[in-house]
């Protein structure tokens, strides 16, 4: 399917990762805290990109289990980042829905100083539904 | 202007089938500075060659261009006919009108307009030829060889044998290196020290073996054949010809607080001290960082129990200079830094443990006298965890771009090792893939797979994390089975990735040796010359050019010593007459030609300069023949034009373009 | 060959090879009989880096229509690093090249090495076809010093 071939590049270029660079170690599944609650894991969320299936990936209720620890970011020994190929997953069905749960405004006032800006950004979009 | 013959070939009928070398002769004749043409069908024969020489005696020529196959078929060839004729060799150019002429084109006309092309420009390049002299270094008949591992060693027992005096120079007190440390070796699992000790005691014994330890290269200046190096010989605090080895002052040593090297940190040694019981030579050194006569001034109990009074605090560094004639680096690795790894918990627990580690663990001479325990509790252990790939195979800063190569091999060792004494351990690998190509490698870590049980999953741990109860916890993926695993474990060995010693790039650098990203020495050719450096003169041996189990080691220090010993057999060094020349005028002593010089055969000097007329004092580059190898990267690099290589000047190069083009 | 002969253009191409690989990699297309254009003529130096940018400048002021540097593949030159330095100085003088007007398809960088017979004749093949696309050189020829 042509969109599928689309939606896997756009994944590609939002979260900057080559999945060609994977050597299917598995260190990303073995250091995720989620790991038992999703249904597609980690590491085959970077060959379902490669292999360009990304109707299942959007249906995945990983996505919404990814606490985006990005314990497997740090620790993946080839800079594959299956964290940041979950929240881009997130970020393209997020961005093919409609309304904002929050607006922009809002946001100042609920912000915590201490809060890594990454998380709350993919904390926005996980309790958005 | 030369006074030019040219020579067609026909090569029966390779080239004159598709050129008209006829014509080739005709256009050759109205060419300038041609004063001789002819063709023949095999100019490579003796009777070919025997007409350039008649044409080069009759004419008097001054240059020769042969219209042939390729230079690097025949340059030498007519090169040599041509110097019997009296003619400097490199005043002979080839017009290759086979390989890249008649062999490539069907049409006779288009061809023989490229021949004749190919003919002018190789005429209007002999015009600008300068006759080249081939110069003569000579050679030191000895060899260096730095690093005393079984590389080292293997190095210079077969230098040794070939008859040149060798010097080992070893950093540590004594040689031995990595493989010393070893328990057993695989795939045939003999001990270790059984079959290196030998070794050791061969080089120490041998006439023209000279070692060096406890010492460090300081300084190397000089080029192939000819090298000076410094090196320091440390101050071991105990006179080498008096000591006897009996061993009382270590055991008297009252500081016996000072982690233990050989022993990876796992115990505690004396102030002074021998590495391990088959050090070689076997006479202690005292650690001046930790003894307390240094320290405090107040002790000096060795000197006392010494009975041949062959302890002397006031011992100094002595530095010794020696020339040699070919230097071998086999410097070796050691294991890389973990701290980046709190993942593994390697800093956090007694019990996440090396591989190396594990080795002396396992060694009868080691920490725990060669009983599997924990360095915890000293409890013995039931579950067994080993992660494979800890700092190999990585893209991102915290370890190596290349595979280890050792470490699938003796962790299949260590499972099998352990699962052989003690049965009633469990051990698990997790993996990502297992690489054993190599004689009987396969069929070994099969074996404890089938035979010894050794649980290997594939998939990498994610973490470690101790327990309260001293435990284990190992998280790791099962990819196969898709599923995550969490596997409590009483001790973790890590197989870390290897890396070239740290000093080596401070060797290297000494040597101007290359040395690449990951601090491993570059060959000269990755294939076809895998021990040399391309600094002339410079060999590698072992680890230090690239990860390697034991066999291979000690078969590249065979080849390494080798070609030493083909440098060291000859007594002058023909160096090639095609190399880089600064034109002292045009020089402004930038130093920008040195830099870009791979080989460090750029120096400067200050000279004495006549320009026109004005005579001072200038700082000017000035190339070293004998280490020059005539790349040219210098020529392009000088900003004033003063660099040219002989043999492929500016000017030749243009008037080849200006041929071609015109 | 796809290449069009009818027309009366003649591209003159000149190619740098270095000795160890290029040069030895133009001997195995040859002695294997790969054709490529007459068009092109090799000049042999020792290493890519001996290619000095005036000797390019020197043949589009003679009327070259198009220069190739041919080097050992990167990481395999026989003087370790001598085609980094080759293109690196190529890259900065094509790009110079290109504003002044010669096209950055007149200009090429390859890497062959001495096995590769046959990416040496497609690659020639493919860089006298882009010449031919592009016709004569003609925006330096003013510039030309005519012998």
């Amino acid at each position: 399917m042509k969109s599928e071939k689309k939606q896997a590049e756009k994944i590609k270029e939002i979260s900057g990762v080559n999945p060609l660079k994977c050597m299917k170690c598995g260190k990303c599944s073995a250091t995720c805290p989620s790991f038992a609650e999703m249904d597609i894991k980690p590491h085959q969320f970077v060959s379902y990109v490669q292999n360009e299936e990304i109707e299942e990936l959007t249906k995945s209720v990983s996505l919404w289990k990814c606490l985006s620890c990005f314990a497997c970011v740090e620790r993946c020994p080839r800079d594959v980042k299956p964290g940041k190929i979950i929240d881009a997953v997130r970020q393209l069905v997020e961005r093919e829905k409609d309304g904002d749960y929050l607006s922009p405004n809002e946001i100042p006032e609920l912000l915590d100083p201490e809060i890594p800006q990454q998380l709350l950004v993919s904390a926005f979009r996980r309790y958005r539904r | 202007m030369q006074r030019i013959g040219v020579f067609v070939c026909h090569c029966g009928s390779n080239i004159a089938a598709t050129v008209d070398v006829k014509k080739v002769v005709e256009m050759a004749m109205c060419e300038p500075g041609v004063v001789h043409a002819e063709d023949y069908p095999y100019m490579c024969s003796e009777a070919g060659q025997a007409k350039i020489q008649a044409a080069i005696k009759e004419k008097n020529l001054g240059g020769v261009v042969v219209c042939s196959c390729s230079p690097r078929m025949h340059e030498n060839t007519f090169r040599k006919a041509a110097e019997k004729a009296g003619l400097n060799p490199y005043m002979v150019e080839i017009a290759n009108i086979r390989e890249h002429c008649s062999w490539i084109h069907k049409n006779m006309e288009e061809a023989t307009e490229k021949a004749v092309i190919l003919m002018k420009a190789a005429v209007a390049k002999v015009n600008l030829n300068t006759p080249l002299q081939a110069g003569e270094s000579r050679v030191t008949k000895r060899a260096l060889v730095i690093g005393g591992g079984i590389a080292g060693i293997q190095t210079a027992l077969d230098i040794a044998e070939a008859g040149y005096p060798v010097d080992i120079v070893e950093k540590t007190p004594s040689i031995g290196g990595r493989m010393s440390q070893l328990d057993k070796t695989f795939p045939t699992l003999d001990c270790s020290a059984c079959i290196l000790t030998p070794k050791m005691v061969e080089a120490n014994a041998h006439p023209n073996i000279n070692i060096y330890t406890y010492s460090e290269v300081e300084k190397v200046s000089g080029f192939v054949g000819d090298f000076t190096v410094d090196i320091r010989k440390k101050a071991r605090s105990v006179d080498m010809s008096k000591c006897t080895g009996c061993g009382v002052c270590q055991e008297k040593c009252p500081n016996k607080k000072t982690p233990n090297e050989f022993n990876r940190g796992l115990n505690n040694r004396s102030a002074i001290y021998t590495p391990f019981a088959q050090a070689i030579p076997n006479v202690p050194v005292i650690d001046r960082e930790h003894c307390t006569k240094f320290l405090t001034g107040k002790c000096g109990i060795c000197a006392k129990v010494c009975q041949a009074g062959a302890v002397d605090y006031e011992q100094q560094d002595e530095i010794i200079t020696e020339k040699y004639g070919a230097i071998v680096v086999a410097t070796g690795f050691n294991m890389i830094n973990l701290d980046k790894y709190d993942e593994y918990a390697y800093s956090q627990s007694k019990d996440v443990i090396t591989s190396l580690e594990l080795e002396r663990i396992m060694n009868a001479a080691g920490p725990t006298k060669g009983h599997l325990e924990r360095l915890s509790d000293g409890k013995a252990p039931k579950e067994m965890v080993f992660i494979q790939c800890v700092g190999s195979r990585c893209a991102d800063k915290r370890g190596k771009s290349y595979c280890s190569k050792i470490c699938c091999m003796y962790t299949a060792k260590h499972a099998m090792l352990i699962r052989d004494k003690y049965p009633d351990v469990n051990v698990t690998v997790f993996y990502i893939d297992v690489r054993t190509p190599g004689k009987n490698f396969d069929e070994f870590y099969r074996r404890a797979v089938e035979e010894y049980g050794v649980n290997y999953i594939k998939g990498q741990v994610g973490k470690v994390i101790p327990q309260p109860d001293g435990k284990l916890l190992v998280q790791g993926s099962d990819l196969l089975s898709n599923k995550q695993i969490l596997k409590e474990a009483d001790m973790v060995v890590l197989a870390a990735a290897i890396e070239p010693e740290p000093g080596v790039r401070n060797i290297a650098t000494m040597l101007t040796a290359s040395i690449d990203t990951n601090d491993f020495l570059t060959e000269a050719h990755a294939k076809l010359r895998p021990v040399e450096s391309p600094t002339a003169g410079i060999f590698l041996s072992g680890v230090c050019q690239g990860p390697k189990d034991i066999p291979e080691t000690v078969s590249q220090a065979g080849a390494a010593a080798v070609k030493a010993i083909g440098l060291l057999a000859k007594d002058k060094l023909t160096t090639n007459p095609c190399t880089a020349k600064a034109d002292e005028l045009m020089c402004n002593g930038c130093s920008q030609c040195a830099n870009v010089c791979p080989y460090g055969a750029i120096s400067y000097e200050t000279k004495l300069i006549n320009d026109h007329g004005v005579r001072e004092d200038r700082r000017v580059a000035v190339v070293n023949s004998a280490l020059c190898q005539g790349c040219g990267a210098c020529t392009v690099t000088c900003p004033s034009g003063a660099m040219d290589l002989q043999g492929f000047s500016n000017r030749q190069i243009l008037a080849e373009v200006d041929a071609i083009c015109r | 060959m796809s290449i069009n002969n009818n027309s009366e253009f003649k591209p003159k191409i000149v190619a740098f090879c270095c000795n160890w690989c290029s040069y030895a990699g133009a001997d195995l297309a040859g002695s294997s009989r790969l054709t490529y254009p007459a068009d092109v003529k090799i000049i042999r130096v020792p290493c890519s880096c001996r290619v000095n940018p005036m000797f390019i400048l020197r043949a589009f002021e003679k009327g070259a229509d198009g220069v190739i540097l041919c080097g050992c593949h990167p990481g395999d030159c026989h003087y370790t690093s001598g085609n980094f330095y080759a293109r690196r100085r190529m890259t900065l003088l094509f790009s110079m090249l290109d504003y002044i007007g010669v096209e950055n398809g007149r200009t090429r960088v390859e890497w062959v090495s001495a096995a590769e017979g046959v990416k040496f004749s497609a690659t020639m093949n493919s860089f006298v076809e882009k010449i031919y696309s592009l016709g004569k050189n003609v925006r330096l020829e003013d510039l030309r010093c005519k012998n």
